[in-house]
């Protein structure tokens, strides 16, 4: 047959129409265009213009279209009929459904608003969803941070100002070396793919630690298959290295650290380990120029790291005395460290020494002239170009804390934070703790609480405690058992309300959060405590109002379901008051629109607290009249005020002449200037405000002009962290508040003002020789959460999820193809398919996390393979440690922070004979949606 | 049987670099997206929430290991879809002139209407880069998104296939791979660009960028230390040293 071409229409329509929205598929936020025909969802793309995509997108936001049809989208609301847990459900009105919940929560409002606990899992509206909580007057509000990753929040914060996470960004375009540790790929994930292929195309090396060589670490220059727990060691023999040679940047440390400011040094005072500060509370220095104290900040000073003052009898040494002292001390001498971090000594002197060359010797330059707050101007920016990222793989130990601040010493110790090349804030970043609020908890019958339930401590005084000293939140956040707990402990809401401990409550209250399932520690524990009876019949837990767009796991737990929309049919401000999407060049916030409105019963959840909260006449949701102040979620996305000027949006506001942004008025056409901007906001920060932003006047007058400040706010970075001092203080005996003598030597050992490493508590609780090996869960690409199970197209990605184990386990075991092995830890032991993986820790096992379903969830078949052989780690991980004896429940989380210490798993691992399915197996839970479809022809016809 | 074009004006492809490539899998829905929605037939899915799924794509990444003689194991992550070979078996063992190579850009595609789904051209594929969509019953295969990359309804910065415009790392590239100036050529020149399985004599058009060197900071002999990566010479043995150091080196600030 010859060669016969058919005419083809090149050309063909693409759509009716393109509306811009922002994906929800992750915590990236990225623009997106999605492609209208006949008024359906028909495509869905990478919307250019977009400041966090630039025209990309992930896998899971390309398959959004098939999330948004899922069948398992829940489609009116809810009232159990059935036993909790049983998943049988009548739908019931909205009107019925809000009557039901304001029958519950008013008597509690009225009488303890504690007995209300109010978490969400998804914080992508916390500015919202707190105000909501606030005005109701519980303590008892939080997000998943505490789950997730607060260590490297709180530890950022507190330390310089800002954090990784979505809140700062390599230098991409300048950047010579980049180090990325156990990193999940679902935070940021756009950008730092886009930002890995900048600079793979300039030949850039990447080193990645992280025990599991997989997504980033696989195309990592240099992979360092780290010890889980151990990077904390790591960091800090690479400090030692650096200190002992010199190779630390003197000047940026005099000008922009802590390094200078002196601490009182006489062991007996009870200000020992305080900085000397003068009358006005100002950290003082000595001045190289005159060689006299001074405030920190004075114009013209130079502050000295070397001098030591004596005053009183007492000695004061800046604390960069203090950080040589303890780092050159040869306990964190490379040789030394042993086998424990799985890295040789020699090794990690070769990346000490390459982090020194690229650091000093490729130092970069930029023709830039910018002022200091100390009024000083500079002719250039001058940049340390290596740079640094990291996230839960280092946070989510009971040392995370501790870790996350031995890193960003590492960056700052180099002069590598907002420099060129370097790591850059993103605003409201650089936003140094002190600037935040402090955790309020004051209860009072009928009224808001006193202010804003989350925030940052800064010693005893600052502590969520009643006035017997017992804590006052559910989740024990900001205790003596983890003081600095900024993000709560949603992981402890369930067991502690289920104990008690330290009170009970009426009404657990959450959105989005799987608890019976892949969010909580201790899965089948967590289904008990919620379907448990006391001597009366009744749950232990009264009542339970959960809000979801899908028919997820924790839905059969639940006795009122408020029944949630997708991502394209609902309004959501991505704002600066909350988790914004802006750039290290910009300021940039987003919005959600309903690009298609909801063909069920269903209502955006934020939409329906307004309305709850004017059906109990909290103030914030009613007018002076007691009428509904805000129709729905858009409404007071427009017309919400937090201060005078500044809203949820900071694009478009009114000015006086017209519109402007940042600060301004009310403007009810704001929304329809996003949606025609593309459903985004950015404005840029002046050139001389691009870099050195804690300390550059053009950035710091900018920031107030566009309303992330109220006056400029400088500071200087924390080496070495006030608070901390203050907490271990009170464990050692002063001040009035003081902590139970249990908890006095755990204070005193962990909460260390400079980086420490110890070992995880966990390591402490069980035989190590018996359990061995480490077992860790990662988050593939292309999956989220729970999520990604009900997506037709992802699934056929990552359906399964065998347990992989490394070449000498393997080897060890007899394990061959096909086989399945019984993994056991201190807490329980579950049984799944193992296969080889040889790009991994000799003593880690790892599995992709939340793949594992539970029968009759998500509009699966029961016998899906994700129920029967995907299976969750979260069996395994408690969330107490193995009793000690002392009667007390202690948390399996960080000591500073509370952070759900879920990689310190220990386990060992045994070959057993396949069975059916994985164990456990929960019995099935009725689906209240039914089942998908046996087959996809997915093309929208116009 | 079908017959190739004798040459093409130019040789439409992608360079696929591995290097880069972190194994997200954007390009594979993005093309599943896009391809659904245009192009012949939808690509269909089978059994989408049940106990086997499974459904045509056109573009699917494999992860291979690779442990090298020494040092630690590698992850590639590798894309795979048609390479619009200019010698295409596919084409030639069609036996209803169904499959064909395009004349204007090599673009290698199948004439749906004239498909009789005997799957001859799958078995001939040396790469297994073409999928019988069980619900049409017809050939599927990268279209190289001929339909969106000459489409004057479409931003002509977007006229590139789906899997290009989405790919979050830049890992991969399009362009014509027979013009030796072409950005990609220069990116196959400068990269050592290769063919896969160069030993079928398909004269695949796609081209793959094989991964740098890696780990090149680990334990290797004391000689290759002095090369790669000079140890830090210490300035100071203990902590009193280096005050007395950071002092004089105050000085000089």
């Amino acid at each position: 047959m010859g060669h016969v071409q058919p005419e083809l229409n090149l050309s063909p329509k693409v759509s009716d129409e393109v509306r811009k929205t922002t994906c929800y598929m992750c915590a990236c936020r990225c623009g997106i265009n999605v492609h209208m025909k006949g008024g359906k969802v028909a495509y869905i793309e990478g919307n250019r213009d977009h400041p966090v995509n630039q025209g990309v997108l992930c896998a899971k936001g390309s398959a959004g279209i098939m999330q948004h049809n899922a069948p398992s989208r829940l489609r009116a609301p809810l009232k159990r009929v059935g036993p909790r847990g049983s998943g049988e459900f009548e739908e019931i009105s909205w009107d019925e459904a809000l009557e039901i919940a304001t029958g519950w929560l008013k008597p509690i409002r009225d009488t303890n608003p504690e007995k209300l606990a109010f978490f969400t899992g998804r914080d992508q509206s916390q500015s919202f969803t707190s105000f909501w909580a606030q005005n109701f007057g519980t303590p008892n509000y939080a997000a998943h941070g505490g789950f997730c990753s607060v260590n490297m929040a709180a530890a950022g914060i507190y330390t310089m100002g800002g954090a990784f996470w979505e809140f700062g960004q390599p230098d991409w375009d300048h950047t010579k070396l980049f180090m990325l540790f156990g990193v999940a790929e679902d935070h940021d994930s756009n950008p730092i793919k886009m930002g890995i292929g900048k600079i793979k195309a300039r030949g850039v090396k990447i080193i990645g630690v992280n025990p599991i060589r997989t997504g980033y670490n696989a195309v990592a220059d240099d992979w360092v298959g780290i010890t889980p727990g151990t990077d904390g060691l790591f960091i800090l023999a690479i400090v030692h290295e650096l200190l002992k040679a010199g190779k630390i940047d003197l000047d940026y440390l005099a000008r922009f650290t802590n390094a200078p400011v002196l601490v009182n040094g006489d062991p007996k005072s009870p200000e020992h380990g305080l900085f000397l500060r003068d009358d006005d509370g100002k950290p003082l220095v000595i001045d190289r120029v005159t060689g006299k104290l001074t405030p920190f900040d004075k114009p013209g000073v130079k502050p000295d790291l070397a001098a030591s003052h004596r005053h009183a009898g007492i000695t004061h040494r800046p604390v960069m005395h203090l950080l040589a002292e303890r780092y050159l001390d040869a306990q964190y001498a490379p040789e030394n460290l042993g086998k424990s971090c799985g890295v040789s000594a020699q090794r990690i002197k070769r990346i000490a020494a390459e982090i020194a060359r690229v650091a000093f010797d490729e130092a970069i330059e930029i023709d830039q002239e910018w002022t200091d707050f100390r009024g000083e101007t500079h002719a250039k920016m001058v940049g340390r170009p290596v740079s640094f990222h990291a996230m839960r793989g280092i946070s989510a130990h009971s040392n995370g804390f501790q870790t996350c601040r031995a890193l960003h010493v590492l960056q700052i110790l180099l002069g590598a934070v907002e420099v060129p090349g370097g790591f850059r804030f993103k605003p409201p970043y650089p936003k140094p703790a002190t600037a935040h609020p402090k955790p309020h908890c004051k209860v009072t019958p009928g009224a808001p609480l006193d202010g804003p339930h989350l925030g940052f401590t800064h010693g005893p005084e600052d502590l969520c405690l009643k006035d017997d000293g017992s804590p006052a939140r559910i989740d024990k956040a900001y205790t003596w058992e983890n003081p600095m707990s900024s993000h709560g402990l949603m992981h402890m809401v369930i067991s502690n309300a289920y104990a008690g401990d330290p009170y009970k409550i009426d009404t657990l209250f959450m959105y989005m959060a799987n608890m019976s399932w892949n969010s909580s520690m201790n899965t089948s524990g967590v289904m008990k405590m919620l379907t448990d009876t006391d001597e009366n019949g009744d749950y232990v837990i009264p009542r339970i109002i959960y809000s979801d767009a899908y028919s997820s796991e924790m839905v059969a737990y639940a006795d009122l379901i408020l029944p949630d929309t997708t991502y394209l049919e609902r309004h959501d401000c991505i704002s600066l008051l909350d988790r914004p999407i802006c750039e290290a060049d910009a300021a940039a916030d987003a919005i959600r629109w309903p690009v298609v409105e909801p063909d069920r019963d269903v209502r955006g959840f934020q939409s329906v607290l307004c309305e709850l909260g004017a059906k109990l006449n909290l103030p914030g949701f009613v007018n002076e009249d007691g009428s509904q102040k805000y129709a729905d979620y858009a409404d007071y996305i427009t017309n919400h005020q937090r201060r005078p000027g500044v809203g949820p949006l900071a694009g478009w506001r009114m000015g006086e002449n017209g519109l402007t942004e940042g600060r301004g008025d009310v403007n009810e056409g704001q929304l329809d200037s996003y949606i025609a901007n593309g459903g985004f906001w950015t404005s840029h920060v002046p050139d001389e405000g691009l870099y050195y932003k804690p300390w550059n006047k053009a950035y710091q007058d900018w920031a107030v002009k566009i309303g992330l400040y109220d006056a400029p706010a400088p500071y200087i970075f924390q080496l070495y962290v006030e608070p901390m001092r203050k907490f271990q203080l009170a464990a050692e005996g002063h001040g009035d508040r003081q902590p139970p003598d249990h908890l006095r030597d755990r204070i005193k050992a962990t909460l260390d003002p400079l980086p420490i490493w110890y070992a995880p508590f966990e390591d402490d609780r069980v035989d190590t020789e018996e359990f061995s090996i480490h077992a860790l869960t990662q988050r593939p690409m292309a999956m989220y959460h729970s999520w990604g199970t009900q997506n037709a197209w992802l699934r056929q990605i990552h359906g399964r999820n065998p347990m992989y184990v490394p070449t000498k386990l393997w080897e060890a075991h007899g394990f061959k193809t096909g086989d399945w092995a019984k993994v056991t830890s201190a807490h329980g032991a579950i049984i799944v398919p193992v296969a080889h993986m040889a790009a991994l820790n000799e003593n880690t096992i790892w599995t992709w996390n939340a793949i594992g379903k539970r029968k009759g969830a998500w509009a699966l078949d029961k016998d899906a393979p994700e129920a029967t052989k995907g299976f969750l780690l979260n069996h395994l991980i408690h969330e107490l440690l193995p009793p000690k004896g002392d009667g007390l429940r202690w948390a399996n989380s960080d000591p500073v922070t509370g952070q759900a210490a879920w990689f310190d798993l220990r386990v060992k691992i045994e070959k057993v004979d396949a069975p059916d399915e994985t164990k456990p197996s929960a019995p099935p839970i009725k689906s209240p949606v039914g089942q998908g479809p046996d087959e996809l022809r997915w093309k929208v016809e116009t | 049987m079908t017959q190739l074009p004798k040459t093409t004006e130019r040789k439409m492809g992608l360079v696929i670099d591995l290097d880069t490539c972190v194994g997200c899998h954007a390009c594979v829905v993005s093309c599943k997206g896009w391809n659904t929605e245009n192009y012949g037939a939808p690509l269909s899915d089978q059994d989408p929430y049940g106990s086997n799924p499974s459904g045509t794509f056109l573009n699917r990444i494999h992860s291979y290991e690779v442990q090298p003689e020494s040092g630690p194991a590698q992850l590639i992550h590798f894309p795979k879809s048609c390479l619009h070979c200019e010698d295409a078996p596919c084409v030639t063992v069609c036996p209803t002139g169904a499959s064909y190579k395009r004349v204007e850009d090599g673009i290698v595609l199948v004439n749906e209407s004239d498909c009789i789904g005997c799957g001859l051209c799958a078995w001939a594929c040396p790469y297994g880069a073409r999928e019988l969509d069980r619900a049409e019953g017809v050939m599927k295969k990268c279209t190289l998104c001929v339909d969106r990359i000459y489409n004057e309804n479409l931003p002509e910065e977007d006229r590139v296939p789906a899997c290009v415009r989405t790919c979050p790392s830049n890992a991969r590239h399009f362009g014509d791979l027979g013009d030796p100036d072409s950005e990609v050529s220069q990116l196959v020149a400068e990269r050592g660009g290769m063919d896969l399985m160069p030993e079928q004599d398909t004269k695949p058009v796609n081209k793959y960028l094989p991964p740098r060197p890696k780990d090149m900071l680990n334990d290797g002999p004391r000689e290759e230390i002095d090369i790669l990566a000079p140890l830090l010479a210490p300035v100071v043995e203990e902590p009193k040293g280096f005050l007395g150091w950071l002092d004089k080196t105050l000085e000089k600030l």
